[in-house]
């Protein structure tokens, strides 16, 4: 590679490459071909945007983290409690307050936990998670415990396209759209001198220090807008499911997310497409054939990704794709 | 006397009994060359520390261009211009060699908070950060990642960082360490090439590299300042040659 291609790589890094319009040309082509299904393509796309506000958090910035579904349940429970209490449901701008509610608390948490790493750092999110559950559960005043709140009223969305539980045809557009701005902000995020001082922290924090940046409140504005996009996926999930109850606050969301962000490729956005449509629709088909012990499948693709391509999958696409380069440069 | 660009006043530091660095006084001028050499455990790295913010002195100051520093931390004296290098590589492995340096460029130049306009965009810190890579050699290198290079061209990645934050003072820890002889010269070019004004602190234990490199040498034993002069001086020191330089002359063969 010569001097000028190496700076173009990082010049034009952040243009938009020919295949990135595929996944949102299948997220359309979805839509219509298969009708059915929405509920399950609704689905899909939280978990989409959940898996990559983690991203930005553990692929960019090497935060480790196993309690992220905190700030997905901050966002559901705070969409779910306003509309159940009769205190506001309008969905678009319930979605922003929840997002500030998460940003809220990704702000707290950060602050105290972002002074610690690795093991500790892993233990003290769970923890924080954990507690919010309990929380959630002990409050059932508020949070209706452990059954949690269910026929939340949400109205219909710009006064017109009706939230139904059935025909889920406007919580699939309403959730891609919001995707895909949530998609457009992370994008720009990680592509500017703020991402790449990010992913520099990742790579070596001591040295981050030597370099005079200032490590800690970098480390907690990610976690911050982070924790405010997980919070707008549980305001999502709210909204199209018209219930909340603990399972969005549970280490088994926090686990799942974390699990098919590794299986898709962390650090690199699109991981968290592959992952999540790769995690849902093997589990969705697993759990088909064999229902007793379909986990034992995704288990072994787990480990399989995890001794063989540490990368997920678009890591295996990529060392394709180099050898292929690689033979022709040779040719 | 002309007011030292770096300047250590009765430095000590001391972790819990053991005196790793005690009533150092020291000091750098602006274009000094200078090295600092002394045995293994003498202190060097600890006082390196010392003066960029690592570590805090149990007694004594630092000063920077007049100010007190002691109590800075080392964020802030990186903005105030000191930058340091390190022993053992500390790069950024996964990225290419064009945006390590990226990283302390923006850091310099204030783009690093900003989260709108890519990186890519900013052509003053892309232009610094290649005009950097050029005056290493880098920059045929410029898109490969750390972990493609050999060695002695990630000593100079190590030394390119430390450039990019525009350093008024530059420490550099054994910058030679781990290079195959061969390949040292590379690294004694880049740091004899230095821009003038940088005042220069090297550890080095390669003594031909110190002798060409040094207008002033303090040999550091013990954790205090043994001697301290021109490399004349030091070299026709029988102290010196009998505590370092026999030590060294044997170990280097």
């Amino acid at each position: 590679m010569t001097n000028a291609d190496a700076a173009r790589s990082l010049v034009e890094r952040h243009r938009l490459r020919w295949w990135e319009p595929v996944p949102w040309i299948l997220a359309v082509a979805f839509f219509f071909a298969f009708p059915n299904h929405l509920g399950f393509g609704t689905e899909l796309l939280i978990t989409v945007l959940f898996a990559l506000s983690l991203d930005l958090v553990l692929g960019y910035a090497g935060i480790v983290t196993l309690g992220h579904a905190a700030f997905f349940g901050v966002g559901a429970y705070t969409v779910g409690m306003m509309a159940k209490h009769g205190l506001w449901n309008e969905p678009i701008s319930s979605l922003v307050i929840a997002a500030i509610m998460g940003a809220l608390c990704g702000l707290a948490s950060g602050l105290v936990l972002l002074r610690t790493v690795g093991l500790t750092l892993l233990m003290l999110t769970l923890c924080t998670m954990l507690l919010l559950e309990e929380a959630a559960n002990l409050g059932h005043h508020w949070t209706g415990g452990f059954d949690g709140l269910d026929n939340v009223p949400i109205p219909p969305l710009f006064g017109i396209f009706e939230f139904s539980p059935l025909y889920p045809t406007t919580q699939y557009i309403y959730v891609l759209c919001v995707l895909f701005l949530c998609f457009l902000f992370l994008r720009t995020l990680v592509y500017s001198p703020f991402g790449e001082s990010l992913t520099g922290i990742r790579e070596n924090t001591l040295r981050m220090h030597a370099v005079g940046a200032p490590v800690r409140k970098r480390l907690v504005i990610c976690y911050t807008i982070s924790a405010a996009i997980a919070a707008i996926a549980g305001g999502l999930w709210a909204q199209s499911n018209a219930y909340v109850n603990l399972s969005t606050l549970s280490l088994d969301r926090a686990a799942t997310v974390l699990i098919l962000l590794v299986l898709g490729g962390y650090g690199r956005l699109y991981g968290a497409f592959v992952g999540a449509v790769a995690y849902m629709v093997l589990s969705h088909y697993l759990a088909k054939v064999y229902p007793t012990a379909w986990q034992l499948g995704l288990g072994l693709m787990l480990m399989v990704i995890a001794l063989f391509a540490r990368n997920g999958i678009l890591g295996i696409f990529d060392s394709i794709l180099r050898r292929v380069r690689g033979e022709r440069a040779m040719s | 006397m002309r007011e030292a660009l770096l300047e250590a006043r009765n430095v000590s530091k001391s972790f819990g009994a053991l005196s790793a660095a005690s009533n150092i006084n020291f000091r750098l001028d602006k274009g000094a060359r200078h090295a600092l050499i002394g045995p293994n455990g003498a202190g060097k790295t600890t006082f390196i520390n010392l003066l960029t913010g690592v570590l805090t002195p149990t007694e004594g100051q630092v000063f920077l261009n007049g100010e007190d520093v002691t109590k800075v931390a080392q964020a802030e004296r990186v903005k105030r211009g000191i930058a340091r290098t390190f022993q053992i590589n500390r790069l950024f492995r996964g990225l290419s060699v064009l945006e390590n340096v990226y990283i302390p460029v923006s850091e310099q130049l204030g783009a690093a908070p900003k989260m709108i306009k890519p990186a890519g965009m900013r052509k003053d810190v892309v232009e610094k950060a290649m005009q950097l890579l050029e005056m290493l050699k880098l920059q045929d290198d410029a898109g490969h990642r750390i972990s493609e290079l050999p060695y002695g061209r990630q000593r100079l990645v190590e030394i390119a960082i430390a450039l990019g934050l525009a350093p008024k003072v530059l420490l550099l820890d054994e910058p030679a360490a781990g290079v195959p002889s061969a390949e040292s010269h590379i690294i004694l070019d880049a740091v004899a090439a230095l821009p003038k004004d940088i005042g220069v602190l090297i550890i080095e234990h390669d003594m031909d590299l110190v002798f060409r490199f040094a207008e002033r040498i303090t040999v550091l034993v013990g954790g205090r300042i043994f001697a301290e002069g021109t490399p004349k001086e030091i070299g026709a020191n029988p102290d010196v040659r009998a505590v370092y330089l026999g030590q060294a002359g044997a170990s280097h063969g």
